[in-house]
């Protein structure tokens, strides 16, 4: 979890990931942050992301998407 | 009779095809019926209050009845200077004191904040300026004072003092892009758009009025589908899109996250795509996930109304190879000078200059800056001609084609729109606390960094960026430095700051 909320700060600093859980519903994130979020849990988690699993719920908030990172590991 | 108003796209279409869907989003659809209808009410209730030939604000949600009311402003003689709510309040309050516009047209969603705004005209709802009756006699008196030289739109782009730029752009010069465009790409009756740019940049041009000339559909694709590419795909299917001309950033996010491998937008046909290079990559992962379609890299500047130049993709690229922008559209002709200002010779480099009628008219209220770059032709010293320098740098390959080299200047592309690094650093040093703030792009990873000496902290600074600057405007990555790096003669070093951010320092 640590990887991941150090990755999400250096894409928006000002944003406080633990609590925020509308990521998506308030347009904090956009595409390109999407894309960068992706190929950094790709190069320092080594986790691929899918793409049926890109979809708003899974980016909502840094808890969704740790659980799906889980989800993914277990595979 | 030749054509000298859009507008002249618009009715016979309304008349022939007065029930087909012209504009649709997943919740509203208008025909071209109800648009001409809307339209004509809204020309007259501008009539009504007394604005003519003047910018009228549109700040709406974009929506299908944000072009009616487009072309609701053009039947009341005015041009249109589309606004958008995801400007942020600092921005759009500069475009308005630039402006001085009589009215603003805003929607149940923009309203309150609208009103919230330091506007001195008058602000009235789409709902009821549409729905009223049409005056034709006075709709029929503003049509015959009209000429093609009128203009049609003001938008505004990035500007490097700070100040965003309205480019102003006539009748004549959009009719002139939409036929030649048209001929170009083959656009017709059956033609299904799928549109992703704003309706702030000309870019939508090529989507909203091809649509009215031919009867064709333009689906307007919701904002957020654009991080979730499955979902995009699924819509292109839904609505059996035929026809894209989108930024690159926005096919290469479908192809770059492997949605191609699972599913392909069955019944495109035409990809048409620009204001970026597109990496081979990524293109060819298009072409062999649509081997039948056609591909068509587009080029040109806000200034000459849209795109200028187009390639039609007729074979394989290496990897490290960039594909040409190729050739100009019919009435357009691209005039590569040196620094003597000549023609620069097969293979040199030189600035992209651009002669024709889709030229713009230039800069609003800003008469200065437009001399500087709409300029007199060098290479005609017998009349008065405009040409517009670009500040591109391109030569023409073996082929004859044009390709983009790079800026002159600290303009940049980033995810498809046109950014002034001095823009965003103005912004940055006009906060309390900036020492001095230095913007370089990263070209290889598409992102805007930013270094700054000062006491707010990064999180504080970029919360005030938001609040000052669009989206893509705001850098993707901050840092705070102790001190900026000089060069020998105590200048800015912007190569090391480049480096840095490329991280390879």
């Amino acid at each position: 979890m640590d990887t991941l909320l150090s990755i999400l700060r250096s894409i928006h600093p000002e944003v406080d990931f633990e609590l925020c859980d509308t990521l998506i519903d308030d347009s904090i994130l956009d595409s390109l942050d999407i894309i960068a979020i992706i190929s950094e849990i790709n190069a320092q988690m080594d986790v691929t992301i899918p793409p049926e699993e890109i979809v708003p719920e899974n980016f909502n908030s840094a808890e969704a998407l740790w659980d799906l990172i889980e989800r993914l590991e277990d595979e | 009779m030749h054509q000298t108003n859009v507008l002249e796209y618009l009715e016979p279409t309304a008349a022939r095809l007065p029930d087909k869907v012209a504009y649709a989003d997943e919740t509203v659809e208008l025909t071209f019926g109800q648009v001409h209808r809307a339209s004509r009410a809204i020309g007259t209730a501008l009539h009504r209050a007394g604005v003519y030939r003047k910018p009228v604000a549109v700040f709406m949600k974009k929506s299908p009845q944000t072009v009616a009311a487009f072309f609701g402003v053009a039947y009341g003689g005015c041009y249109y200077v589309p606004l958008d709510e995801e400007m942020p309040r600092f921005r759009v309050e500069l475009i308005l004191g630039t402006l001085d516009a009589p009215m603003m047209i805003c929607d149940e969603k923009t309203e309150a904040l609208a009103r919230s705004f330091d506007f001195k005209g008058e602000i009235r709802l789409y709902s009821d300026i549409s729905a009223g009756d049409a005056d034709d006699q006075a709709l029929a008196d503003i049509r015959a004072r009209h000429c093609d030289t009128d203009p049609l739109y003001v938008v505004f782009t990035s500007g490097s003092t700070g100040m965003p730029k309205g480019v102003v752009a006539n009748h004549r010069s959009v009719i002139d892009y939409i036929e030649t465009l048209s001929e170009a790409l083959g656009f017709n009756e059956q033609t299904r758009f799928a549109n992703q740019t704003p309706f702030y940049f000309d870019a939508c041009l090529k989507e909203l009025y091809p649509t009215i000339k031919f009867g064709a559909t333009t689906y307007i694709v919701p904002r957020k589908y654009f991080m979730f590419p499955v979902k995009l795909v699924e819509f292109l299917n839904k609505y059996e899109i035929n026809t894209v001309c989108w930024v690159v950033s926005a096919l290469t996010i479908i192809s770059s996250l492997g949605v191609l491998d699972k599913q392909i937008p069955k019944t495109l046909h035409t990809v048409a795509f620009g204001s970026e290079v597109f990496p081979i990559k990524q293109f060819d992962l298009w072409k062999k996930a649509l081997p039948e379609a056609r591909f068509v890299n587009l080029y040109g500047p806000t200034e000459c109304t849209g795109m200028c130049c187009y390639y039609k993709v007729d074979r394989e690229f290496a990897l490290d190879e960039v594909m040409p922008v190729g050739r100009p559209f019919r009435n357009t002709e691209i005039l590569l000078l040196n620094e003597e200002n000549k023609l620069a010779a097969p293979g040199e480099v030189g600035e992209i200059c651009v002669r024709g009628a889709s030229l713009t008219m230039g800069y609003y209220r800003a008469f200065e800056k437009t001399g500087e770059v709409f300029v007199q032709n060098p290479l005609n010293d017998l009349y008065p001609e405009l040409i517009y320098r670009t500040g591109d740098l391109g030569r023409f390959n073996d082929r004859g084609e044009l390709v983009f080299v790079s800026r002159k200047d600290y303009q940049v592309k980033h995810m498809g729109h046109r950014v002034e690094l001095g823009e965003i650093e103005v912004n940055v040093n006009m906060l309390d606390g900036i020492g001095s703030a230095c913007c370089v792009f990263d070209r290889e990873r598409d992102r805007l960094v930013l270094y700054y000496v000062g006491t707010p902290e990064v999180p504080e600074l970029a919360a005030a960026l938001r609040g000052r600057l669009p989206r893509y405007l705001v850098p993707n990555a901050i840092e705070k430095l102790e001190k900026m790096p000089l060069t020998a003669n105590g200048k800015l070093d912007r190569k090391a700051l480049q480096a840095r951010a490329a991280g390879n320092e």
